[in-house]
Formats: structure tokens, sequence, C-alpha cells
């Protein structure tokens, strides 16, 4: 090209205003960390309860998949969004889900968590609520028999053959799973470790809780381990370490008292931390960003918060298992809480004339 | 490093330092080491009346005039303003031509064609003794110098040289943290010319009543502290009230607040100033350029900028005299000819140029060249929504909430940026843009609200 002037040259610079360096992570590489993150937890779940719990993964996460390029072509956008926070909410519904849960109810929940969860506000960025949680909350009150049916883990055939339950025509009850099980364990009962609270039972040994090898929803039962890779997400910058921290703090410091009362009616603090899906919602639950708090405060708050509510609904809900609602909770409470905890500007001094004026001035 | 790891120090309470804040790439070794040196005159000089803060200078000299280098060509305009000197011996070929500015606007210049055969001397000169001048003579002489904050702001010096009503300033702050990546022209400065920074401070604290001086600066530049201390030592008489204080390297450390905190911990008011915590914060440049121009009664005729960045050869910190066309530095640097982008200052808070058909002005610290391949794709700088992720309210040294200033602006709620979310705090570091994931320019963003905020509550 020879027509190419001065003018034309000073044109084709970029003109932006400052700051013009950027060094951070984009939500592309965030969402896939998370993502990374999760699947040693998914292995994990697998490993202990076989072919269902894969099935049941592989179902949540293209179930959200496909609600979301439903909706982003009804929305005449590009159906595949750029990051990954949907596989996030699907891998963590299916986490939360029992392993042998339906796989058309799961569907139905990846459904409900995507379309309820996150698109009906607006997609990334909007939902104030945790998606997976969403799903999660419509599947307790629509299956309340199927969430709460567990199976053992380390079934001897769990690699050859899929839980009865897993495999019901879509809206027709599961399979009862229980022969299955019965075949392979002797003295089964079926109860989870949470469930023995207030039955005055035998607490799971916290080791067994700390590896998963007790019953449980597929991907909450391995403490340790999910506790593991939040380390490395707060190590690569990825996440807070704030949250998580603040979540726990808060489940001990309201489980504590209760057991200094009276330790065999009262679970221990390690037991509240390590069973059921505590750690799965400290770590991935509620440090998903949307819906927290963003002031620095508030974030402890939060945090706090969530310990006391699955403590409370737990020792005296009716419901087994308070993880999920003290998030949605939290969720909902997260803008109050900004309001409430906003930090002062450097070099704040408060107002002497407000003082004087009682309050409300012109 | 990290920012978690950052996170846990801070809730240790590293004392002497200011919250948040970021550590962006100094790419720094290009050119710290390179000595100051003077690039050769070029044929003609642009003298843009308005190159600082406040009103325009007024031209002394008419058309076809013969200036000597060092004459005024410029009176101050008016108590916040600044005279304009010749930067070389020639002739002026024109009073009022409109040039680019570097905002982009178009302002007044007054044109010097350079005499290719003259020595360049300066030959206006008069050495007077600074010790029996009075605060006010010496207030007076900074303004003839026209020294003007040489850090970037362009703002006449004379006016923050005396106490404003009502305040008294007890110390005087050299702010010699250049955090700005890229940038090493105060490092020179303070390498080269510590004497006459001591020698500004000393006249400084005279019409200030500053009853001490501490000069900060950031801790990668140790040799500076080093030769700093030195020179203090070494100076004629008592300088025991003059101290040198190395602070963290912690982007926006140079910003006076920031530097007040880390120094003396005390925090300058919203909305305030530093005289009214009775600190009063001079570039250590515009220190130097006060020590060296006052006793001599010169003028303030060159500066010293840095030329950095991957486009460019022979990056440097040249001696540029006041004037200089743009284009003329970048030869002489040997900046590539078709460049991405063009950056007057630092890369956080200076401005890209739309052209380079402009003069180097008294607030130009640094011009960084970059090829078109080395900025971010389209791709890469997509924005994406706000993920509420907190790195924003986490590197906002004012302790704001940029993610919902950000999010208010896109929503015209000017108002309540500026009521509820302390929006006129900011003093656009660009922090919080730097570190967003979702690529939005909450700075912009911010900048934007600012304007029109303004425009909606001015008096009809």
């Amino acid at each position: 090209m020879s027509g190419h002037t001065d003018f034309h040259k000073s044109i084709s610079m970029k003109i932006r205003t400052s700051p013009h360096l950027k060094k951070t992570l984009t939500v592309r590489q965030i969402m896939a960390s998370v993502v990374m993150a999760l699947l040693p937890v998914c292995v994990w779940s697998i490993w202990l309860f076989g072919l269902s719990a894969l099935v049941l993964l592989i179902t949540t996460t293209l179930s959200c998949m496909a609600t979301e390029a439903l909706f982003n072509r009804l929305a005449g956008k590009p159906a595949m969004a750029r990051e990954s926070s949907v596989v996030i909410t699907g891998l963590l519904l299916g986490l939360t889900l029992p392993p042998g849960f339906a796989l058309w109810m799961a569907a139905l929940a990846g459904f409900v968590a995507i379309a309820l969860g996150k698109v009906l506000f607006g997609g990334l960025g909007q939902n104030p609520f945790n998606p997976a949680l969403v799903g999660r909350a419509f599947a307790q009150a629509a299956f309340p028999v199927s969430i709460t049916t567990w199976t053992p883990a380390f079934l001897p055939e769990r690699f050859t053959s899929f839980i009865p339950s897993s495999l019901a025509f879509p809206f027709m009850t599961p399979a009862d799973a229980s022969g299955w099980i019965q075949n392979q364990v002797d003295g089964w009962s079926g109860a989870t470790p949470l469930k023995m609270i207030g039955g005055g039972g035998d607490f799971a040994s916290a080791t067994d809780l700390m590896f998963g090898t007790v019953s449980g929803s597929s991907g909450e039962t391995a403490g340790l381990l999910i506790l593991l890779c939040g380390a490395w997400l707060v190590y690569k910058g990825v996440m807070g370490w704030k949250i998580p921290v603040a979540v726990m703090l808060g489940t001990v410091a309201t489980s504590l008292p209760f057991w200094l009362m009276d330790a065999s009616v009262y679970p221990s603090p390690l037991f509240m931390l390590f069973s059921g899906g505590l750690m799965l919602a400290a770590v991935f639950m509620a440090t998903d960003m949307v819906g927290t708090p963003l002031t620095e405060k508030g974030v402890w708050v939060f945090g706090l918060m969530i310990g006391f509510l699955t403590v409370i609904i737990r020792l005296f809900g009716s419901l087994p298992e308070g993880a999920m609602y003290a998030v949605l909770i939290a969720n909902a409470c997260a803008p109050l809480i900004d309001t409430f905890t906003q930090e002062k500007p450097f070099g704040y001094r408060k107002p002497e004339k407000a003082l004087n004026k009682g309050g409300k001035g012109a | 490093m990290k920012k978690s790891q950052k996170g846990f120090l801070q809730m240790l309470g590293a004392k002497g330092g200011f919250r948040h804040g970021i550590h962006p790439e100094e790419n720094k070794e290009q050119t710290e080491h390179k000595a100051i040196r003077r690039i050769p005159f070029p044929k003609e000089m642009v003298l843009p009346l308005a190159q600082h803060r406040g009103a325009p200078a007024k031209p002394v000299v008419v058309k076809g005039q013969d200036v000597v280098r060092g004459e005024l060509v410029a009176e101050a305009g008016g108590y916040v303003s600044a005279p304009i000197h010749a930067p070389v011996t020639g002739t002026v070929a024109a009073v009022d031509k409109l040039v680019s500015m570097p905002d982009g606007t178009k302002g007044t210049a007054i044109i010097i064609r350079t005499w290719p055969s003259s020595s360049q001397e300066v030959l206006y000169r008069k050495t007077v003794d600074t010790d029996v001048m009075s605060p006010d003579e010496l207030v007076q002489a900074v303004q003839s110098a026209g020294v003007v904050g040489l850090g970037g702001a362009a703002f006449p010096t004379h006016v923050k040289m005396k106490a404003p009503q009502g305040k008294t300033i007890t110390t005087l702050v050299g702010n010699g943290c250049e955090c700005e990546p890229f940038l090493t022209c105060d490092h020179r400065i303070m390498l080269e010319y510590a004497e006459n920074m001591i020698r500004g401070a000393r006249l400084a604290m005279k019409t200030t009543g500053a009853t001490r001086t501490i000069i900060g600066v950031e801790d990668n530049k140790m040799d500076a502290v080093q030769r700093i201390r030195e020179a203090i030592a070494a100076f004629p008489g008592d300088n025991s009230d003059i101290t040198c204080e190395a602070v963290k390297t912690q982007y926006p450390q140079g910003a006076e607040k920031m530097l007040i905190k880390s120094l003396l911990d005390l925090e300058v008011p919203c909305g305030g100033i530093p005289a009214d915590i009775g600190c009063a914060v001079f570039n250590v440049g515009t220190l130097a350029q006060i020590g060296e121009l006052v006793p001599e009664s010169r003028g303030l005729i060159e500066r010293i900028v840095t030329v950095s960045g991957s486009g460019v050869n022979k990056p440097g910190n040249y001696l540029v005299p006041l004037g200089t066309p743009l284009p003329e530095l970048l030869k002489h640097a040997e900046a590539m000819d078709d460049p991405g982008m063009v950056i007057l200052g630092g890369p956080m808070m200076g401005g890209a140029i739309a052209t380079t058909d402009i003069a180097c002005t008294k607030g130009i610290t640094g011009v960084l060249v970059f090829p078109p391949e080395s900025l971010p794709s389209p791709d890469e700088s997509e924005e994406m929504p706000c993920i509420g992720c907190r790195a924003c309210v986490e590197a906002c040294p004012m302790l704001l909430n940029p993610s919902t200033l950000g999010r208010l602006a896109q929503n015209d709620r000017y108002e309540d940026m500026a009521d509820k979310f302390h929006m006129w705090d900011c003093f656009e570091c660009g922090c919080c843009a730097n570190v967003c994931p979702s690529n939005i320019p909450l700075t912009q963003l911010i900048r934007v609200a600012k304007g029109a905020h303004r425009q909606r509550n001015q008096p009809a």
C-alpha cells in the first residue's frame, strides 16, 4: 500500500483512557480454575459411588449447559457462553445430590438451576443466588424422598451396575435401591451421619467424615479433599480465603456451646464442620462471587451468618442438612449486608455539623 | 505477590503503609541505569501558552523578534499561572499559532526558530543570595522561574509554597516515589541532582514555614535513598531537619495522600489538601529545579523525560528543551515509525495520544511507545459482566467501592455516586480497572461520571 500518509498513521493509533496496564486473571481463567478445582472432588466422588455418580455429574452438567444454550439462543446471543461458569453450576449441583438420584430428576434440577437461578435474573453477574443451590432447593422441594435416599460408599458393584434408582423413567418414581444395597452390605440402615442428630446415636468418626467414606451426597463427603482444592484456589489468587474461614468459624462458634453443654445429644464442632454439605458450601458455594457482599467487613458477616444458620437449621430444623438454605438466605442478605458495612473512604471524618443538627439536616 | 498473600500481610497490619493498592510490573530496568543525556536542539520549538494548570501565559514577544535562551517570552497570566522562557536562542516565528495539545484539544503557542549556529548558552542569569531574600520574595522568584509541578500535574509550584490562609505547614514532603511503571526520570534526578534537591527543599521550607523535610522514596530505589542521605550529610550547614525515608514499593505510593500516610501515618481528610494536616508535598524533580533555578534567577527551560516502552530502540532519560516537538524526541530515542500506542506519562495514569504532532511541555514525565502487536486484542479486552469478585474493592487505595460505582455510572446515577459512594474521593489511580477480571473500564466510568456530575450541578 503506497497511499499511507502521516495522517493515516496518526489515526491508526489506539486511544484509551488510563490505566493502560492490565495485569489480572480474566473471568474466563477464574471460571476455568474453579472447574479444575472441582474435578478432584468429582473424581473422588466417582471412586466412592461408582457409575451412578459419574453419570449423575454428566447429566447435571449437560442439562445446565443445554439450558443456558437454549436461553442464549432465544435471546439472540451465541449459544455457548465464553466462560465456564455454567459448568461450575452443573458440577456443583451434581455433587450436592445423592449418588442414586434419578437422572431425569437431576436433569430437571439442572434446568431449574440455570433457568430460574441464573437466566431469569440476567445471566452471569446478575444472579443473586447461587444457581446450583437454587436447583438443589427445587429438587429438595419436588423430590423430598429421593433427595434423602443415600447409598453407602465403596459398594463392590458400583462400577459394574447403576444404583437402580438412577435409571428411573422420566416422571416415574425411582426404584427402591435398598435391595440392591443389601445384597452387597449387611446391616445397612440407610441413615447418613447427620440424620443421627437428635437420635442419640453414635456420631460417625471425624476421620471417616474427612475422607468421605460415609453415606451422603456424592460430592459432599470428602471434606479434606474439598479443603485442599479450596486452598489451591486461594493460592492461585482465584478465591478469597475469608469467606470459607468465616463460615467455618461461624459453624464452630455456634456448635461449640451446645456440644459443651451436652456432648451426648449435640455433635462436636469437628463433626459439624466435616459432615453434610458444609465443607462444599463453605469452599465452593458461599464463595460464588456474584452473591457475596463486596465490602471487607460484609464478607465476614456473610460467612459467619452461613455458619450460624447451618448449625441452627441442623440442630433445630426439620431438615437434616442446613448448609444449602443457609447459603441461600445469606445470598439474599448480601445487598443488605453491603449497605450496612460500607467502608468509610480514606481520610473520612465524621461531619461535625450533622451532629449539631441532630441527625436530619438539610 | 499474590492477592491472597497480600491480604494476610495486611491483616497483620504492616505499619507505615497505606491499605490496598497493587503491584504492577515495574518495567524500570530498561532505563533506570541510563544517565540523563541532553538531546540536540531542534530546528523549531513550539511553546504552548497553557502548559500548566491555571491561566495560560501571555506572550511578551512579537513575531520576528530575536530571543536569547532563557529570556522571558510569556509572562504569567494571573496568580495561578506560570511564565514561559525561551528554550533556545532564535527568532520568534509566531506568537499565536494553533497547535495540538496532548489532551487532543488545540491551543495557542509561540513558535521559535532556532539559530543553527548559536552556542545556546543561557545568558539570562543573575546570581542572587537566597539567604537574604524574604519568604515572599522567594515565592515570587519561584513564580518568575516558571516552575510548575514536574511530577506530571504541572500545577504552578509557587502557589503551594505558601501556607494557605489560616493553615500552618510543619512538614515538607519530598515525593521521590515514582510509583508509575516504566518512568525513571525522578530516579535519575535523585541520583544526579541530589544537591539541587536539598537546596530546593531548604528554600521551600523557608517559604512554607515547615520545620522539617522528609523525602520519601520507594524501596526499589535504595541507591537513590543512599545518595540522598550522603548528599544531606555533605550539604553545608546543619541539615538534621532533612531526612530521607524508604517506603514500600506499592502503587500508588506516589499519590500525595498515600505518601503522607506511609511517612507520617496521617490521613488527609476527604476533599481536603495536605495543608489541612500541616503538610506540603513537592515532587523531587520540582525541588531540584527550584534549587537550581532560583539562586541564579533563571527560568525553567528544560526537563528530564523518560522515553521507554517496547517500541523504542534507545530508551533512556533525556534532558529535553521544553517546546521540543515530540517527533524529534522520538527520533532521537529511535522509536518505531508506526506505533500502536503512545502514552504521555506512566501507563497507570498517563494519557494515550491520538497524534505525536505535539510539543514536549512542562508536565510530561515520560513518553512510552508500544508496537501494535503488544496491545491486547479485541478478544482479550472484551468486556464481561461484573462477577462481584471484589478485586477492585481490595485494590482501591481510597477504600471506595469501584464495583458499585461502576454499576451506578452505567445507570447514570451520578448523584448516588457522589453522595453515597464518595465518587469525588477517587483520584483515578487506575488500580480498579487494572485488576478487573471482567475488563470493565472502571476508572474511565468514574471519570466520565465526574464530568457529567460536575456539569449537572453547575450553577446555571
